[in-house]
C-alpha cells in the first residue's frame, strides 16, 4: 500500500474514492427495426430504475451507468453488439428482447463472465447449460402450454389452426400450443408457417377460411397478427387470434384498427396491478410515460442487479452469481426466485384481450 | 372451386402491384438497356408519401374520404416522380456512354443511399395506417366456399386498370409516347431526326416512378403496414416479373405480374405458403435459362 493510498484510507475517503467508478450495465435490444417500439419499453424502464437507484445514492456507492446496444433483434447484429459491450467492460446485461438475439449473445456474455437478465421466452434459451442467464419472466413452453389448455377449454367447439413465423420463439411458442392442444384432446385443423417480414398473406388466411377456421393461434410477433387480421377481413373471415406475450405491443391497435379487438394474448399477470409495483408505477405516470409492456421488467432486472449486488458485496460472477440462484429478490413484478437453469421458480401467465385500444384480463 | 376463384382475386391484387412496379423496371431497360436497381426503393418512397400525406391529413381534421385518397396518391406521385427524376439526373446521366457496369453500380449505390435516407429520416420502425374501410363485397356464395372481394382489395384492381389504361393509351397514342418508342428503338437515328433522347430518358425515369408511387400507394391501403426495406423484395419481386414477361416489353411487365401474382397465391393455397418466394424466384432462374427472352420480349438483335 502506498503511502498516499493509507493517508487517504486514513482519512475515511474511499467512498468517494470508489464512488469515481461507476457499474456499467449494458441494455441490449430492438431500438430500431421492425420491433423498435419493444426497444423503446426497455429504454424507458432501464432509465427510470437508474435514475431512481443513483438518486438513493447508487450501488454500494456506485452510480448506475446504461450502455445501449441495439440488435435491431438480427442474431448477426446481437453478436456484434455483445462483442462491443464486453469491450465496454459491462458489469451487467439487460436483455436482449428476441430470443435469436439472446441466445447467441449469451455466449459471449458467458465467455467475458458477465450475468445478464433477459426477457426472451424460447426455451433454449436457459437449456444449453450457461450458467449465466437469469430469466425474469416465464418460458415459452410454459406460456405455450397456458395458451394451449386455454384455447382447449374456451373454443372447444371451433375450429383451431396453428400458425408460425419460423424465428425461434414464433415456432417454439407454435410447438409448445399445439403439443398442448393435443394433449387436452383439441387437434388443430392446420399447421403451417409463414415468412415474417412479407405483407401479403392472403393466400394463407383464405386456406384457413377454406379450412372453416375459427381461431388463429399464432407464434410470432404483432406486426405480423395485423397484416392476418386485415387480410382475413378482407375474404370475409372473422378470425381470432391467440398469441404471446409480443401481442401487448400497441402498435397492434395502430396497424389493425378495430380487429384489434379479436385479439387475445397470454402475459405474465399484469405488474402494473401488483401492490409492489404501485409507487413505481405511479411516478411513471407522473412522469408522462406508461409502464406498459416490457417497461416494468427492465425497471426490474435493474432492481435485481441493484439487490444482487449489494448482498454479494461486488460484481464478479463468482460472489454474485450464488446470490442470484439462491436469493429472493422483491422487484417491480413481484418476488423473483431462479431455479438451477436460471428460470424462474414461480411464472405465471394470465390470459388477455385487447378493448379498444388498451387490454386486459379476458374471460 | 370457390376457394380457387378466391386465390385467383387473391393474385390479381398482388400481381396488379408487382405490374406497376414492373412496368418501371421494363421501360428503363427498354430505353438504356439498363436495370435500375434504385426502383424497388421508389416504390418504397411512394408508400413513405402517401403514409405522409394521410398523417398530414389526419393531423389536419380530415379522415379518410375520397378527397384524401386523392391527395395522397397526387402527393405520392408528384414527389415520387421527383425521386425518379433525381435517379437518373444523378446516377445515370453523367456515366451515358461509360461501360455497362459503371452505371450499374451507380443505382445500386443510389438504392442504399435511399434506403438509408429514408430510414435517417423517417425512422426505423414500421409506419402503419389503420384499415381505411374494413369489410368486402360477397361475389358469389352458390358454392360451400362464399367468394368475397375486400373493399381494398377492389381499390387497387380498379386503379391499376385505370392508370395502366391511361398508360396504354399514353405510349400508343401520343406525341411523347411515339419518341419514347422511337429511342427504344434507336436513339442515334431518334436524336437525328430532332427528338431530345436525353429529355425523353428522364421523362421516361419520372414516368417508371409514378407508377411505382401508385404501387406504394395500393400497398399502404391493402396492407397498412410499411418499412423502409420493403422496397427490396418487392423491387426483386417486380424484377422477375418483368423477367418473365419479357424485359424491354410493357405487355409482357403487366402480364409477368399478374403471372408471378397468382403463383404467389396459388402455391400458398396448394403447397406450402413457407416456400411462396422459392417459388418465385425458381420462374426467375428458369426463365432466364431457357427462355432468357420471357414470354413477350423480342430477341435482341445485334447491329452489325
Amino acid at each position: 500500500m502506498t503511502p498516499l493510498r493509507t493517508l487517504v484510507l486514513a482519512a475515511g475517503l474511499t467512498v468517494p474514492l470508489l464512488a469515481h467508478a461507476d457499474w456499467l450495465v449494458g441494455v441490449a435490444g430492438p431500438f430500431t427495426g421492425q420491433y423498435a417500439s419493444a426497444g423503446d419499453q426497455i429504454k424507458k424502464g432501464a432509465e427510470a430504475a437508474a435514475a431512481d437507484i443513483n438518486a438513493k445514492g447508487g450501488v454500494l456507492g456506485q452510480k448506475i451507468k446504461l450502455e445501449y446496444g441495439d440488435d435491431a433483434c438480427d442474431p448477426k447484429q446481437a453478436v456484434a453488439v455483445a462483442n462491443a459491450l464486453v469491450n465496454k467492460k459491462v458489469q451487467f446485461v439487460h436483455g436482449h428482447w428476441c430470443s435469436s438475439s439472446t441466445i447467441p449473445a449469451s455466449d459471449i456474455y458467458n465467455d467475458a463472465d458477465i450475468l445478464m437478465a433477459t426477457v426472451s421466452t424460447n426455451p433454449q434459451v436457459t437449456e444449453r447449460g450457461l450458467k449465466n442467464i437469469f430469466r425474469i419472466m416465464g418460458r415459452d413452453d410454459q406460456q405455450g402450454s397456458v395458451i394451449g389448455q386455454w384455447i382447449a377449454s374456451k373454443f372447444k367447439d371451433k375450429k383451431v389452426a396453428v400458425l408460425d413465423d419460423k424465428s425461434a420463439y414464433g415456432k417454439g411458442l407454435a410447438d409448445e400450443i399445439a403439443k398442448a392442444m393435443k394433449a387436452a384432446g383439441k387437434e388443430p385443423v392446420l399447421r403451417e408457417s409463414i415468412t415474417a417480414g412479407e405483407k401479403d398473406y392472403s393466400g394463407i388466411v383464405t386456406r384457413l377460411k377454406n379450412a372453416g377456421v375459427d381461431v388463429l393461434a399464432y407464434g410470432g410477433y404483432h406486426t405480423e397478427v395485423a397484416l392476418l387480421l386485415r387480410q382475413a377481413d378482407q375474404v370475409g373471415l372473422p378470425l381470432v387470434v391467440v398469441g404471446g406475450d409480443t401481442m401487448t405491443n400497441s402498435e397492434l391497435v395502430t396497424a389493425a384498427g378495430q380487429l384489434a379487438d379479436r385479439v387475445y394474448f397470454t402475459f405474465t399477470p399484469d405488474p402494473r396491478k401488483n401492490p409492489q409495483a404501485a409507487p413505481i408505477v405511479e411516478r411513471f405516470r407522473a412522469a408522462k410515460i406508461e409502464p406498459e409492456g416490457y417497461v416494468l421488467y427492465a425497471y426490474a432486472a435493474l432492481q435485481l442487479f441493484e439487490q444482487a449486488v449489494t448482498q454479494a458485496g461486488g460484481v464478479e460472477r463468482a460472489k454474485l452469481e450464488p446470490v442470484l440462484r439462491r436469493g429472493k429478490f422483491d422487484t417491480a413484478i413481484g418476488t423473483l426466485e431462479f431455479d438451477e437453469k436460471g428460470d424462474l421458480k414461480k411464472p405465471a401467465f394470465a390470459v388477455y384481450k385487447w378493448t379498444g385500444g388498451s387490454y386486459d384480463y379476458a374471460e | 372451386m370457390g376457394y380457387a376463384l378466391q386465390q385467383l382475386i387473391n393474385g390479381l391484387t398482388l400481381g396488379a402491384t408487382y405490374g406497376l412496379i414492373a412496368i418501371g423496371y421494363t421501360m428503363v431497360y427498354g430505353i438504356i438497356g439498363m436495370i435500375n436497381f434504385a426502383h424497388g426503393e421508389i416504390y418504397m418512397i411512394g408508400a413513405f408519401l402517401s403514409v405522409l400525406t394521410y398523417v398530414l391529413c389526419t393531423a389536419l381534421g380530415l379522415g379518410p374520404t375520397p378527397l384524401v385518397l386523392l391527395a395522397m396518391l397526387f402527393v405520392s406521385i408528384a414527389f415520387t416522380a421527383l425521386y425518379g427524376w433525381a435517379v437518373e439526373r444523378i446516377a445515370y446521366r453523367p456515366l451515358r456512354g461509360a461501360p455497362r457496369l459503371a452505371p450499374l453500380i451507380s443505382a445500386i449505390g443510389m438504392s442504399i443511399f435511399l434506403q438509408n435516407y429514408v430510414q435517417l429520416t423517417q425512422g426505423a420502425r414500421i409506419k402503419s395506417v389503420p384499415p381505411l374501410w374494413q369489410g368486402s363485397l360477397s361475389l358469389w356464395s352458390a358454392d360451400d366456399f362464399p367468394v368475397t372481394i375486400g373493399w381494398t382489395q377492389l381499390t387497387v384492381v380498379v386503379v391499376t386498370l385505370i392508370v395502366m389504361t391511361g398508360f396504354a393509351w399514353m405510349i400508343t397514342r401520343t406525341a411523347f409516347g411515339r419518341q419514347q418508342r422511337a429511342c427504344e428503338q434507336d436513339p442515334k437515328m431518334a436524336a437525328l431526326l430532332g427528338i431530345d433522347v436525353d429529355r425523353t430518358i428522364s421523362l421516361t425515369f419520372i414516368i417508371g416512378a409514378a407508377l411505382a408511387a401508385v404501387a406504394g400507394m395500393m400497398a399502404v391501403l391493402q396492407y397498412g403496414v410499411i418499412d423502409f426495406t420493403i422496397g427490396f423484395i418487392a423491387g426483386i419481386k417486380a424484377f422477375t416479373a418483368a423477367v418473365l414477361g419479357g424485359i424491354g416489353s410493357i405487355p409482357g411487365a403487366m402480364l409477368g405480374g399478374l403471372l408471378i401474382g397468382l403463383v404467389e397465391a396459388f402455391w400458398s393455397a396448394y403447397l406450402s405458403p413457407e416456400y411462396k418466394d422459392v417459388a418465385t424466384f425458381s420462374i426467375l432462374v428458369l426463365v432466364l435459362l431457357f427462355r432468357p427472352t420471357g414470354l413477350l420480349g423480342k430477341p435482341d438483335v445485334e447491329k452489325v
